[in-house]
C-alpha cells in the first residue's frame, strides 16, 4: 500500500508530474545520447589512427622511432617473425613495410612524404590501404615500377593515372638514390593530410631502390580483440631480443589520441553532472511543492502514528517513481536515437576540413558504452534520491499541531 | 478504571507578544468506557485538552496519563507509537487522506501496524459495514458526503480497538441531520464495542448525547456532570 500510496500522489498533479518526468527524460537522453556521441567521435579518431597505418602493436629496430633513416631498418626480421608465430594469438594479422621520408617529384612540383613499400596482400589485411583506391587499382606483388598516391597529392601535383612520380631518398650507402614510378592507383583516405603523407610502392620495389636487401622498417600487427593488446605486446617484447627491437602499442604510439581519450573520460562526466545539476534543481523544487501542498496530510499521518521515518521513506518513494518512469523513457529514447544513426552515422563532411584539424572523422558513429549508460542512470538516480531527501525531511518535521492548522 | 488522568494542566500560547492561557489548570479523570462530551464555546481550550491528552501537543506543566503511560516522559518516537496503538483521532475535517479509498483509508492504520493485509481488509469491511457504509468501500473521501467521510474517520478511529478516541468537533461540519446520525453510531460503537469517546462540541444539541458533560471556560473546568 505505501507504493500505491506514493504512485497515486505523483499522479495527483498529473501536469506538474509530467513536466518533472520530461525534464528527468531529456538529461537522461542528453547524457547518454551526446554521451555516445562523443563516444563515437573518439572511437572514429581511435579506429582512424589504428588503420593509418599504425596497426594495435608495432615492431621497429632501436632507434627507428627517434631517428626513422634507412640505417634504423631490421635487417634480419626472421627473429621477429618466429617470435609473433609464438606469442600471437590465433586470428592476428600482421604485415612487414619499408617506410622512411622521402622526397616525390615530377615536373613541376615537389613534396616531402612518407614512402611506404608494402606486401600488398599482408597490408590490406591490416590497414586502411587495401580498400582506399578510388581510381586505377591497387599494387600486386609484381608491380616494380607502380606507385598507388594520395589524391590530394596527385591533385597538388596537377598530375592523373599513368603519369610519372620521382621518389628521391636516402639508400643504406648514405647516397641519395632516385627512381620514377608510374601512378597505378589513386587513394582517398578519411582525411587530406594522410593523402598528402603517404605513397605506396611494394616491399620489394622500395628494397631495391634503397639497397635494404630484406631489411624493413617496421612491422605493424592487428589483433583480433582489442583488450588483450597490452599484454600480447608484453609477451612480444620479452620474446625478441631487448637490445635490438623495441615493441609499442598504439596507445604509446598516438600519445595524441590517448590524451583525448583521457579528456573525453573527465569531460563525460563533468557533462553529466552538468545535466544532473540542472535536473536536481528542478526535482528538489517539484518535490518540495509537492510536499508542501500536502502539509495537512503530513499532520495526519503523524497523529495517526506514523513515524518520521516512514513519511520520509513515502515522499522518497514518489520520487522514485518519477525518476524511475523518466530514466526509463530516456533510456529508451536515447537508444532509439542511436539506433536511428547507426547506420548511416552523422556525416560532417561539409565540415571536413575544420573535424581534419580535431583529428576527427567524417562520419560520426555514435558508439553506446555500457559503462556510460550505467554511470548516467545511477547518477540520475542516486543523486535523485539524495536531493529528494531534502524536501522529505521538511515533510517529516512537520509538528502535528502545526500541520493540522495549517489551511 | 480512569482511562485518562489529568492534573493540573497548564499551557500558554505566544501570540506574538501576549501570552495567551490555553488551559490554566485543567484536572479530570476520564473512566474507561465513557462517552464524554468536552463542551464549551468558540476559544475556551477544548482542542488544546484534547490535542494534549493525544500527545500531539505537550502540557507546560501538570500531570496526563493515558491508559497508565505517563505522557511527559515519552519522546516523539513513544508518543507516535501511543498514538498508533492506543488513540483514534477524529478532526473535523480533512480526515482523510485523499488517493486511498473508504476501505484503504479504515486499512492505513492497521498497515502501520503491521497487521497481514488479509485480516487488514476483513476487519476494515467488518467496521465499515458496522457504521453503514457497506456500499461505499471503494470510493475516495471526494467522491463521499461531508457525513460518510466523518463515519470512515470514526470506522477508521475505532477499527484497532484503541484505549480512548478523541473527536475534535466531529459534527462541526456537518447539518444537524447527518450530525445526529454520526453521534448515533459513535454511542452505538460505544455501547457495543466499549471504546472510550471523547469529543468536544459547543453544539447544545450534540452535548444532550453525552452521558458525561465536562464544561470549559476559559481553560478550566467551569462543570463537570453525569447524565
Ligand atoms: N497554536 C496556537 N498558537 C497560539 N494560540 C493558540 C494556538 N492554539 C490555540 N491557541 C489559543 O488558545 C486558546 C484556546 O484555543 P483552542 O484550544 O483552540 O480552543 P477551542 O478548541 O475551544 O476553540 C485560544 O485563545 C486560541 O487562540
Ligand atoms: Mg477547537
Amino acid at each position: 500500500m505505501h507504493f500505491q500510496l506514493a504512485w497515486r500522489n505523483i499522479w495527483r498533479n498529473p501536469k506538474r508530474t509530467v513536466v518533472i518526468m520530461t525534464a528527468i527524460i531529456i538529461g537522461v537522453w542528453s547524457m547518454i545520447f551526446l554521451g555516445a556521441l562523443m563516444r563515437g567521435i573518439s572511437d572514429g579518431m581511435v579506429r582512424n589512427g589504428i588503420a593509418t597505418l599504425t596497426g594495435h602493436i608495432q615492431v621497429h629496430h632501436k632507434g627507428y622511432r627517434n631517428d626513422p633513416v634507412v640505417e634504423n631498418s631490421m635487417i634480419d626480421p626472421e627473429v621477429v617473425k618466429t617470435a609473433m608465430e609464438r606469442v600471437l594469438p590465433a586470428g592476428a594479422q600482421w604485415a612487414s613495410r619499408v617506410r622512411v621520408n622521402a622526397v616525390a617529384n615530377n615536373a613541376r612540383h615537389t613534396a616531402g612524404v612518407t614512402f611506404v613499400g608494402i606486401d600488398p596482400a599482408r597490408e590490406a589485411r591490416i590497414s586502411f590501404i587495401g580498400k582506399a583506391v578510388t581510381e586505377g587499382r591497387y599494387l600486386r606483388d609484381d608491380d616494380k615500377y607502380g606507385i598507388v598516391a594520395g589524391k590530394a597529392l596527385v591533385d597538388k601535383f596537377e598530375t592523373k593515372l599513368g603519369r610519372k612520380i620521382i621518389m628521391m631518398s636516402q639508400d643504406t650507402d648514405r647516397e641519395i638514390a632516385s627512381r620514377a614510378f608510374r601512378i597505378v592507383g589513386i587513394f582517398e583516405a578519411e582525411m587530406q593530410s594522410t593523402e598528402k603523407q603517404f605513397i605506396f610502392v611494394t616491399k620489394t620495389a622500395a628494397q631495391h631502390m634503397l639497397k635494404l636487401e630484406n631489411g624493413i622498417s617496421e612491422i605493424s600487427i592487428i589483433l583480433p580483440d582489442q583488450e588483450g593488446v597490452k599484454q600480447v605486446a608484453d609477451n612480444l617484447r620479452a620474446a625478441v631480443p631487448s637490445a635490438d627491437y623495441e615493441v609499442q602499442t598504439w596507445r604509446e604510439l598516438l600519445p595524441l589520441i590517448t590524451a583525448y581519450l583521457a579528456i573525453y573520460d573527465g569531460f563525460m562526466y563533468i557533462w553529466f553532472i552538468v545535466v544532473f545539476i540542472a535536473m536536481g534543481f528542478g526535482i528538489v523544487n517539484t518535490t518540495l511543492m509537492a510536499v508542501f501542498e500536502r502539509i495537512r496530510e503530513f499532520g495526519l499521518f503523524k497523529a495517526l502514528g506514523m513515524k518520521p521515518r516512514w513519511i520520509i521513506k513515502e515522499v522518497l518513494a514518489e520520487s522514485f517513481f518519477i525518476l524511475l518512469i523518466g530514466t526509463a523513457i530516456g533510456n529508451v529514447l536515447s537508444f532509439l536515437s542511436v539506433f536511428a544513426l547507426s547506420g548511416n552515422g552523422i556525416d560532417l563532411s561539409a565540415l571536413a576540413s575544420g573535424l581534419e584539424f580535431a583529428g576527427m572523422s567524417r562520419i560520426i558513429y555514435p558508439a553506446i558504452y555500457s559503462h556510460d549508460v550505467i554511470v548516467a542512470n545511477l547518477v540520475v538516480f542516486i543523486l535523485g534520491l539524495l536531493v529528494s531527501v531534502y524536501p522529505a525531511v521538511k515533510a517529516a518535521r512537520f509538528t502535528p499541531v502545526e500541520a493540522l492548522t495549517h489551511t | 478504571m480512569n482511562i485518562v488522568e489529568c492534573a493540573d494542566v497548564k499551557k500558554t500560547y505566544q501570540q506574538g507578544k501576549i501570552v495567551v492561557t490555553a488551559l490554566g489548570g485543567v484536572s479530570l479523570s476520564i473512566e474507561k468506557g465513557g462517552f464524554v462530551a468536552l463542551a464549551g464555546p468558540s476559544g475556551s481550550g477544548k482542542t488544546t485538552m484534547l490535542n494534549i491528552i493525544g500527545g500531539l501537543d505537550s502540557a507546560d506543566s501538570g500531570r496526563v496519563t493515558v491508559n497508565g503511560s505517563t505522557l511527559g516522559k515519552m519522546n516523539q518516537s513513544e508518543l507516535a507509537s501511543l498514538r498508533l496503538h492506543n488513540i483514534g483521532f477524529v478532526f473535523q475535517a480533512y480526515n482523510l487522506i485523499p488517493v486511498l479509498s473508504a476501505l484503504e483509508n479504515v486499512e492505513f492504520v492497521m498497515l502501520l501496524q503491521g497487521v497481514p493485509p488479509a485480516e487488514r481488509r476483513e476487519r476494515a469491511k467488518n467496521i465499515l459495514d458496522d457504521v453503514g457504509l457497506e456500499d461505499t468501500y471503494n470510493r475516495r473521501p471526494a467522491e463521499m458526503s461531508g457525513g460518510q467521510q466523518q463515519r470512515v474517520a470514526v470506522a477508521r478511529a475505532i477499527v484497532s480497538d484503541p484505549a480512548i478516541v478523541l473527536a475534535d468537533e466531529p459534527t462541526a461540519n456537518l447539518d444537524s441531520k447527518t450530525g445526529q446520525g454520526l453521534l448515533e453510531m459513535m454511542k452505538e460503537m460505544n455501547e457495543k464495542k466499549k471504546v472510550t469517546f471523547i469529543f468536544s462540541t459547543h453544539d447544545k444539541m450534540v452535548m444532550d448525547y453525552a452521558r458525561r458533560l465536562v464544561l470549559i471556560r476559559d481553560g478550566l473546568v467551569a462543570g463537570d456532570e453525569i447524565r
